[in-house]
C-alpha cells in the first residue's frame, strides 16, 4: 500500500493538514488563555450590542440604536460600492490609455505615456489626499455652491436632484435590466445566425432601442412618476436631493485613476502580445483600424490580459481600505470605531481580514471562471 | 483544498503573531528596573499634553507624569522612552506589553476599566467634550442647538464619536459625523471647511487654536456635552505598579497643596516640621518603602517636573485654559490627594 504514490501523497496532505490544524489550535488556545488571564473580553457577542455611533453615508437604514453587526454591514456595503464603481471606471480609463499608448498619433502616445508614468509612480495615499484636498479646499462652502441647473458642487460634495421613491422608478430599473439581458441574449443569437447563415442581424440598434423603450414602458405602466426631490440650500446643508460626499468622490477618482495606470500597461502588453501577423492579415482582409482592434486584436489580447487584470482588481478592492485617511466610512473605518469602543481588537481585525479575503477570493473566482471561458481552445 | 490550506495557514500566522506579542511575564516594575528605561505611550502631538517642543523633546502634562515616574523609579527623568500612539493604537500597545503605561489623555470609563485588561489609577486632568465653529463662516452659531443638521468632524478611536451620537439622540438633533483617523487629518478637514464644527475634548480644541494664526475666527461653543476624566492607564493585575502610579498622582498634588515646589523641595525636606511634608519627602514615615521604592521617590519626581500646579502652569496655562475642575479641592476644584501616612 505504501508503494502507491497516490496514497502516499494523500497521506502527506492529511499529515500536513493535521499539523497546521494542531498549530492553529494551539495558537488559538494560547491566545484565549492569555486574554482571559489579562481579563480582556473575547468573543463576538459585541456584534449584537447597540453601536451608539452614527455613520454619515449608508446604503441601508442605520442609526446609532442599531447593532455593531449592522454598522459592520453598512461599512461593508460602502466598501463594495466604491470598489465596484472604481473597478468599472478603472477598466474603461485603462483601456483607453492603453490603446492610446500604441496610437500612431505622437501627442496622444506621449500623453498616455506621461499619464502612466506619473500616476503609477506616486503612492496612492498621497494621490487620495491630493484629490481630497483639491475637493475640500477649492470647492466653495454650501452658501456659495457652484450651480449647474439643479446640480450643486460644494465642500459638502456633489448634490443632485433625485427621484422620490415610487414603484414607477423601480419598474424602470427592472425594465433596464430586462433590456440588458435581452440584448445579451440577442447578441449571442446573432453570432450563431452569423456562423450559420454568414451574415448577422443588427444588434446595436435593437439593443439601444430596447434599453430606452423597456424602462420607459415600465415607468409609464406604473404611473409615470415625475416627482423629483430637488436640492435646496437650507442652513448648513442641502435639503432634499442626493449628495455624493467629497470623501466618496475623492476615493473613487483616486482609486480608478491610479489603478487605470496599471491596467493601461496590461492592455498595452496584451495588445503587443498579439502577433504582428494578425494585424497584417486583418489589414489584408480590408478591415478598418477600429474593426481590426475590436474584432481581431482585443479579443485575442483579452486572454493575456485577464490574469494580471484580476490582481489589479484585487489590489483596488484592498486599496479601498485607505479610505479611512480621508474620512470615508468604509469597512476599515467602521471596524476601527467598533474596535475602539469595544476594545476587541483581535476579533475586529480578524473579521476585517476574513472579509477582505472573501471579497478577494470571490473576485478571483469570478475572473478565473471568465478566464476559463475565453482561453484558447486547443484542438 | 489549496484554499482551505491557505486560510488555515494565514489564521495560524495571525494567532501566532498575536500570542507572541502577549506572552510576557512578570510585573511591570521588575521589567522597568531590568531594562533601565520606562516605556511610556504618549500622544503623537497634542500641545500641552504631549508634543515635541522646540528642541524636539517631548513636553506636556502627560509627558511630565512619565518623567516623574522615571525619576521616582529609575532616578532620572530622562530614562523614558516615548512611544507616540494614535487613539487607535493605544490600547493594543498597552495590552500587548509594548509600553509600560499609557499616559495619553485617555478617558476613564467603565469599559476600559473592566473588560480591556487595563485599569486607571486616577485622574490626571478633568476635561469635557466641546465644539468649535468658524464664526466667520457661520456667524449665527452661538450654541449647540444652532448646529442642527451640521457636518461635524470627529477623530476615530475616541469616546467623542459616541458622545456626539448620544447627545444628538437625547436632544433630538441631527449631526453628520465625518470621521477621520488621526487628529491632524480631522483638524485639517475642519479648517478647510469640510465640516461646520469640530468636536473633541475642550483641551484639544484649545491646543488646536493656540497653534492657529487665524484663531480669532473661531468660537468655542459654551456647551460641554460629556465628562472626560483623563488619566494614565496600566495593565490589570499589577498591584505594585498600580500603587506607584496612583500615589505619584497624589504625591504631586499633595506637593502643590503643601506648597512644596521644584525649587524648594530639598529645603522643605531638610527643614519642614509639617508631618505631611515630612512623609511626602521621605523625612519621616515609610511611604516609599510601601511602594517598593526608596524614601526619596517623591523628592526626585518633584525635582524633575515640579508639583501638579507647576506642571499645569507650564503646560496647560499657555493654551488659555483656567484651572477650573483641575484646581485643588480647597481651591474650588476636584483634585483631592488622598492622605499620606
Amino acid at each position: 500500500m505504501w508503494s502507491s504514490e497516490r496514497l502516499r501523497n494523500v497521506f502527506y496532505q492529511i499529515a500536513l493538514l493535521l499539523l497546521i490544524g494542531t498549530l492553529a489550535g494551539y495558537a488559538i488556545h494560547n491566545l484565549v488563555h492569555n486574554l482571559e488571564s489579562r481579563a480582556i473580553t473575547i468573543g463576538f457577542s459585541y456584534f449584537g450590542q447597540e453601536a451608539g455611533f452614527d455613520i454619515s453615508e449608508k446604503l441601508i437604514d442605520y442609526d446609532p440604536t442599531h447593532s455593531y453587526g449592522r454598522a459592520f454591514g453598512v461599512g461593508l456595503l460602502n466598501t463594495l460600492l466604491v470598489s465596484f464603481l472604481a473597478i468599472i471606471a478603472a477598466s474603461l480609463i485603462g483601456l483607453a490609455i492603453g490603446i492610446g499608448r500604441l496610437s500612431p498619433n505622437w501627442l496622444l502616445r506621449k500623453l498616455a505615456g506621461g499619464y502612466v508614468e506619473s500616476v503609477r509612480n506616486v503612492p496612492l495615499i498621497l494621490q487620495l489626499l491630493l484629490w481630497y484636498g483639491v475637493l475640500t479646499e477649492l470647492l466653495p462652502p454650501v452658501a456659495e455652491a457652484h450651480r449647474f441647473a439643479s446640480i450643486y458642487l460644494s465642500q459638502r460634495g456633489c448634490t443632485l436632484p433625485w427621484p422620490v421613491a415610487h414603484a414607477g422608478w423601480w419598474a424602470a430599473l427592472l425594465g433596464l435590466l430586462a433590456a440588458l439581458a435581452c440584448s445579451l441574449f440577442w447578441a449571442r443569437r446573432a453570432r450563431r445566425i452569423r456562423d450559420r447563415a454568414g451574415h448577422a442581424p443588427r444588434v446595436l440598434w435593437p439593443s439601444l432601442a430596447a434599453c430606452l423603450l423597456l424602462p420607459l414602458a415600465g415607468w409609464a405602466a406604473f404611473g409615470a412618476p415625475s416627482e423629483f426631490s430637488v436640492p435646496l440650500i437650507s442652513g448648513f446643508d442641502f435639503e432634499g436631493g442626493k449628495t455624493v460626499s467629497p470623501e466618496f468622490i475623492a476615493l473613487f477618482i483616486g482609486l480608478s485613476t491610479y489603478t487605470a495606470a496599471f491596467i493601461a500597461e496590461i492592455v498595452r502588453g496584451g495588445i503587443l502580445a498579439v502577433g504582428r501577423g494578425q494585424t497584417d492579415a486583418a489589414e489584408a482582409l480590408g478591415l478598418s483600424r477600429s474593426q481590426r482592434l475590436r474584432l481581431v486584436i482585443l479579443p485575442q489580447a483579452l486572454r493575456v490580459m485577464i490574469p494580471p487584470l484580476t490582481s489589479q482588481y484585487l489590489n483596488l478592492t484592498k486599496n479601498s481600505s485607505l479610505a479611512v485617511a480621508i474620512g470615508y466610512p468604509d469597512l476599515v473605518s467602521i471596524s476601527n470605531t467598533t474596535l475602539n469602543q469595544t476594545g476587541q481588537a483581535i476579533e475586529a481585525i480578524a473579521l476585517m481580514m476574513g472579509v477582505y479575503l472573501t471579497i478577494s477570493l470571490a473576485i478571483s473566482g469570478l475572473m478565473n471562471w471568465y478566464n476559463h471561458r475565453v482561453r484558447l481552445v486547443e484542438r | 483544498m489549496p484554499i482551505t490550506k491557505n486560510i488555515a495557514r494565514s489564521l495560524a500566522a495571525l494567532t501566532l503573531g498575536v500570542t507572541a506579542g502577549t506572552a510576557l511575564a512578570g510585573p511591570t516594575l521588575d521589567a522597568i528596573n531590568k531594562r533601565g528605561t520606562l516605556v511610556c505611550g504618549v500622544h503623537t502631538g497634542l500641545t500641552g499634553f504631549s508634543a515635541p517642543d522646540r528642541n524636539g523633546k517631548y513636553a506636556g502634562i502627560d509627558v511630565d507624569y512619565c518623567k516623574a515616574l522615571a525619576a521616582a523609579i529609575l532616578g532620572s527623568p530622562d530614562k523614558v522612552k516615548y512611544v507616540p500612539l494614535t487613539a487607535q493604537q493605544r490600547f493594543t500597545a498597552l495590552q500587548s506589553g509594548e509600553i509600560d503605561l499609557l499616559s495619553r489623555n485617555t478617558t476613564w470609563n467603565s469599559k476600559r476599566d473592566t473588560t480591556m485588561g487595563s485599569v486607571f489609577p486616577g485622574v490626571w486632568f478633568f476635561d469635557g467634550q466641546a465644539f468649535v465653529v468658524n464664526s466667520k463662516k457661520n456667524p449665527k452659531v452661538r450654541k449647540l442647538a444652532d448646529l442642527n443638521k451640521a457636518s461635524v468632524c470627529v477623530e476615530t478611536g475616541t469616546t467623542t464619536e459616541r458622545n456626539l451620537a448620544d447627545y444628538a439622540r437625547a436632544n433630538k438633533l441631527t449631526f453628520k459625523p465625518v470621521v477621520f483617523e488621526g487628529q491632524e487629518a480631522t483638524e485639517k478637514a475642519f479648517q478647510s471647511g469640510r465640516c461646520d464644527a469640530y468636536t473633541t475634548d475642550s483641551s484639544g480644541i484649545a491646543a488646536m487654536l493656540v497653534n492657529l494664526p487665524s484663531r480669532a475666527d473661531y468660537t468655542v461653543l459654551p456647551e460641554i456635552i460629556s465628562k472626560e476624566p483623563l488619566g494614565p492607564m496600566l495593565r490589570r493585575n499589577d498591584q505594585e505598579f498600580f500603587a506607584i502610579m496612583r500615589w505619584m498622582i497624589f504625591a504631586l498634588q499633595q506637593a502643590e497643596e503643601s506648597g512644596v515646589t521644584q525649587a524648594n523641595v530639598l529645603q522643605m525636606k531638610a527643614e519642614s516640621k509639617d508631618p505631611t511634608i515630612q512623609r511626602l519627602t521621605g523625612a519621616s514615615g515609610e511611604v516609599g518603602k510601601g511602594l517598593g521604592l526608596d524614601a526619596d521617590w517623591a523628592v526626585r519626581a518633584i525635582q524633575a517636573v515640579g508639583n501638579y500646579g507647576e506642571s499645569y502652569d507650564r503646560n496647560i496655562k499657555p493654551l488659555g485654559l483656567t484651572r477650573g475642575m483641575n484646581a485643588l479641592w480647597n481651591k474650588g476644584g476636584l483634585m483631592y490627594p488622598m492622605p499620606l501616612d
